[in-house]
């Protein structure tokens, strides 16, 4: 794994660590270890549909993130299920992750190579900052996760399909802003609000009805539980909250500040209370009709 | 045809030797100690961009003196070999002995395969869960390495510094008591004591999640020598971390 070394002693640093570049990505790719991203890895040559079926049913999956702006940041939150095929094959698996200190991942389809994905962006931000003093632009960090996902079209392409979703705290436009991507490395900014993974469709319309702008924190969240939710309603992949685990979605918050993951006895009580409001109301809030009567 | 001149192999050492201290004597200096909260440096460096203190993983820190551009180039390699570390093995599996012993290694290689020794002295610091596992290796030129205690100097008057500081140093000192020491210390050999906008500092904070390094700033300087904040920055071209400490004297030079 690491080549040759300077000097003739062979146990000091390898001359290539010497080198000139700020991406520890590139410098990766230098040293011959696989990492997600690299194109390397895509070695493979079938690209049927049953292939990837198989694959749907062999490795875990991860489903349904959402993120959503309010006053001060954005916050994202992600359900606890992973699934293989029809299986669940865990139920409180964690899918959002701080990127660096302003910003949030969270992460939809194959669960390993997502989340070894996640842990080399991570690394790469972090990387990037120590070595140039400064951390990059929300810009540059979404267009590199870019990069990293299309090294991985050939491993989507058979099945491995990792699609995150992306939100920082901008510090110079001092606003949250959200990224989508798609398998190809697309990049596009939402507004407001959106969602990733199996039970997205189901969560982007709970949230379209929910969404406010200038939302609090905990409006914030208490949409964000509403619309996964809902996406557990329909969609048999995404879990719902499981009150007799304690299992609730993850939820992470960032603002000027930083980013909070929120912890149990936080989301907690706001899951009960979206549960209790649906043993009346199995539907969810009711939005008005404009000029209706109800 | 000329013969080349014998030379001793102890000569050749010497010289090199010489040569990198000189060097590294001309620069300003860097001292790092331990206080209750954890490590501290603070080092004599007017530029605000180019940094004799870095961090270089979670609880890692590294200063350095000498010539920029080869601590710089040793700096950015201890950055990929924790990173890689990190990313290969697990967070806590990257530690500053494996650190220290690399740049030992390395520095031990040029110093004596190449013509022109490195003219650079390093501190890999580790901050422990306690004071007594706190780590800290002073590497020099030629690659020895030194296990420090409680507090150091290097760079520039070395030895007057350290002398100084150790005058004021015990064990448990607080944060700002710490910084006192340390920019008294500094200005035993300055002809007027350096001012917050003059100093670069940074603190490994023990009990601080993942990233235990932090900077500070010339206004939390300012804050905690007690002196007025500083005002914008200074004026003229900000200089190089490397810069002679008199002026006049080229640190190219030599």
């Amino acid at each position: 794994m690491i080549p040759k070394t300077q000097g003739a002693s062979g146990r000091g640093l390898p001359i290539n660590f010497m080198a000139h570049g700020s991406s520890f990505v590139d410098f990766l790719a230098g040293t011959g270890q696989p990492a997600p991203g690299d194109p390397s890895m895509n070695r493979g040559s079938k690209t049927s549909r049953d292939f990837a079926a198989d694959v749907m049913a062999a490795v875990p999956h991860a489903t349904t993130i959402v993120a959503l702006t309010y006053s001060d940041g954005v916050i994202m939150a992600g359900d606890r299920r992973a699934t293989m095929g029809n299986i669940i094959a865990q139920r409180d698996i964690e899918k959002v992750f701080p990127a660096d200190e302003h910003s949030i991942i969270g992460i939809a389809g194959a669960a390993g190579v997502a989340i070894e994905m996640v842990r080399l962006f991570q690394v790469e931000l972090e990387h990037y900052e120590k070595i140039e003093g400064v951390p990059l632009t929300l810009d540059g960090k979404a267009n590199r996760l870019a990069t990293l996902l299309r090294g991985n079209l050939g491993m989507a392409l058979q099945g491995l399909a990792v699609v995150p979703l992306y939100v920082g705290y901008d510090l110079h436009a001092q606003r949250g802003r959200i990224f989508s991507y798609d398998v190809t490395g697309g990049r596009y900014e939402e507004r407001d609000h959106h969602a990733v993974g199996s039970g997205s469709v189901f969560a982007r319309g709970s949230l379209k009805k929910l969404y406010r702008t200038g939302l609090s924190s905990d409006d914030a969240v208490m949409a964000a539980v509403e619309a996964l939710y809902d996406a557990a309603d329909d969609d048999s992949a995404t879990g719902g909250p499981d009150l007799t685990r304690r299992i609730f979605p993850n939820i992470s918050v960032v603002d000027a500040e930083g980013v909070r993951m929120l912890g149990d006895d936080a989301v907690g009580p706001v899951v009960q209370r979206v549960v209790d409001a649906r043993l009346s109301q199995p539907d969810g809030p009711r939005a008005p009709l404009p000029g209706g009567s109800a | 045809m000329s013969m080349p001149f014998y030379v001793s192999p102890e000569q050749i050492i010497k010289d090199k030797a010489d040569y990198a201290r000189k060097g590294i004597a001309r620069g300003r200096s860097v001292v790092v100690l331990q206080y209750e909260g954890g490590i501290l440096f603070v080092a004599e460096n007017p530029s605000r961009a180019l940094h004799k203190i870095s961090e270089i993983y979670d609880r890692i820190g590294f200063a350095a003196v000498g010539k920029y551009n080869e601590f710089e180039n040793l700096r950015v390699a201890g950055v990929r070999l924790a990173d890689m570390r990190g990313y290969a093995y697990d967070r806590r599996d990257v530690t500053g002995r494996s650190l220290a012993n690399a740049y030992a290694q390395t520095l031990g290689s040029i110093f004596t395969e190449t013509a022109k020794p490195y003219e650079v002295e390093l501190v890999v610091a580790e901050v422990g869960g306690r004071a007594a596992e706190d780590q800290i290796y002073r590497l020099t030129f030629d690659g020895s390495v030194a296990d420090e205690h409680g507090y150091l100097a290097m760079g520039g008057q070395a030895e007057a510094i350290a002398e100084a500081l150790g005058t004021r140093w015990q064990p448990g000192l607080g944060l700002e008591e710490a910084v006192r020491a340390a920019v008294d210390a500094l200005a035993v050999v300055a002809p007027t004591a350096p001012g917050p906008d003059q100093l670069e500092a940074a603190v490994l904070e023990r009990d601080r999640p993942r990233r235990t390094f932090r900077r500070l700033t010339a206004d939390r300087m300012a804050q905690l020598l007690g002196v007025p904040l500083p005002e914008g920055p200074a004026p003229g071209v900000a200089e190089s971390p490397d810069a002679p400490a008199s002026p006049g004297v080229s640190a190219e030079g030599a």
